[in-house]
């Protein structure tokens, strides 16, 4: 049987490991590499990198640092942040990714998803959402959680999946470095509406805020950064805890 | 001894050569027909499309080179599909080496999301690829089709309905899932490869 996904989340500036709160207060948690395998040793199902340095040299250190990752970490791992073209994700899947992922350069270019399904597969298409909630519905926004848009979260999913997106990264900017809990209204109508997995990421303070998004939004994988990082909650035990709450999780 | 890594337009290649670089091995990624000949293992990965794939090899006539080989070779994930009878993807002829039909996942009453991403287990093993590998394992699966059961299906695995996720016959061996990113159990069944 399938089993359900943890997945550690390592926001990349410079090439070193770094975690804000609700996208903000940038601190150091290490070197990405080494905690890349650790997360994989421990038992982490997948790695997200997602690349948040805004120089020009950027995309050729991003290059060299996937490159690292994929020697090291025999896990799958998905890596993301201001990827807008054909070329970016071909250099960086034959750099070693198993998977990329778009946010705003999709959303600003739809096209964009079909073209790099139909180049290289839906498989290993991931389309990330930042979404919060605002009077009376969930709304994306681009530019990591900066800039506002007009269109409804599970409207963009969809047309997204329509478009050859493999799988949906829902992060509720609500949520995200709450501890309070994923959000899983909106989790729970991407998850059991689209037929791609969803990967909830946002608010994971608890061992019962997973049970929670799996069992009641019925998420496919969850993702979370601090909360691993500051080791406040082990992996290990993190999956001995589901695997007990009868969530199937690999071993 | 000479592992080589068929060299075509179906891309983790990068994936594969770091597995086998992680248990102490150099790959070599060629589609040179005397290097593949010469080679002592040979491995036939594989992420993309069936027919596209199947026509980059026949145009390079590396469809029959394949079927030929007399030592060890290991499809991975497309590679396997390649290596069956037929696919549904694009309705493609493929190399026939294993006797079993590829077909596409069916969503049942919209529940099954395809492709199928994730770590699912490996059982009824029977192969010496699977030496030391518990029954039940869990190995990291992306894909939309299938190879059906048949006489040469050496491990199951079950997707609503189930499959084959490793083929054997002769010294040709397939899996479906990614061995190479199949964490520690993974690498053991390269290793199991390598040794065979």
């Amino acid at each position: 049987m399938l089993t359900k996904r943890i997945i550690p989340c390592l926001d990349i500036k410079d090439g070193r490991t770094v975690k804000g709160i609700n996208f903000e207060n940038i601190r150091d948690a290490g070197d990405p590499i080494e905690l890349g395998a650790l997360y994989a040793e421990q038992g982490a199902d997948e790695l997200v990198f997602l690349d948040i340095t805004a120089t020009n040299e950027r995309r050729k250190t991003l290059s060299a640092l996937v490159t690292q990752i994929a020697r090291h970490v025999n896990i799958p791992f998905t890596v993301g942040g201001g990827i807008s073209s054909v070329e970016d994700v071909s250099v960086l899947l034959q750099s070693g990714a198993d998977k990329i992922s778009v946010n705003t350069s999709a959303f600003k270019n739809p096209g964009l998803v079909d073209e790099l399904s139909r180049e290289f597969g839906s498989q290993c298409i991931v389309l990330a959402i930042d979404t919060r909630f605002e009077g009376d519905d969930w709304y994306v926004y681009l530019n990591g959680g900066r800039v506002k848009t007009e269109v409804k979260a599970y409207d963009w999913a969809k047309e997204a999946v329509a478009r050859g997106a493999g799988e949906i990264l829902l992060t509720s900017m609500n949520n995200d470095g709450t501890k309070q809990g994923f959000a899983l209204d909106i989790t729970g109508k991407l998850a059991q509406n689209l037929n791609v997995p969803v990967i909830a990421s946002g608010g994971a303070g608890t061992m019962e805020h997973f049970v929670d998004v799996f069992q009641t939004a019925q998420a496919d994988a969850a993702l979370a950064a601090s909360i691993f990082h500051y080791k406040e909650i082990e992996i290990p035990t993190l999956k001995n805890f589901l695997y007990q709450q009868n969530i199937n999780m690999r071993f | 001894m000479k592992t080589v890594i068929v060299k075509y337009n179906a891309g983790n290649i990068r994936s594969v050569l770091f597995a086998l670089e992680r248990i102490g091995v150099t790959g070599i990624v060629t589609d040179n027909v005397e290097e593949i000949r010469a080679a002592d293992k040979v491995i036939f990965p594989g992420v993309g499309e069936a027919s596209t794939a199947m026509n980059y090899l026949k145009e390079r006539k590396l469809d029959q080179v394949i079927k030929d080989l007399k030592q060890p070779v290991l499809g991975i994930c497309l590679g396997m599909q390649l290596m069956c009878k037929h696919s549904e993807e694009n309705d493609t002829e493929c190399l026939g080496i294993f006797d079993s039909q590829v077909k596409r996942f069916e969503s049942v009453a919209g529940l099954l999301k395809i492709p199928q991403i994730g770590w699912n287990n490996i059982t009824n093993l029977h192969s010496s690829l699977f030496e030391h590998v518990p029954e039940n394992s869990y190995m990291y699966f992306v894909h939309s089709y299938y190879a059906a059961l048949g006489a040469d299906t050496v491990a199951i695995t079950n997707y609503v309905l189930n499959y084959s996720s490793a083929l054997q016959k002769d010294n040709f061996y397939g899996v479906q899932f990614h061995p190479e990113k199949s964490a520690t159990a993974g690498s053991r069944i390269i290793e199991n490869f390598l040794n065979v």
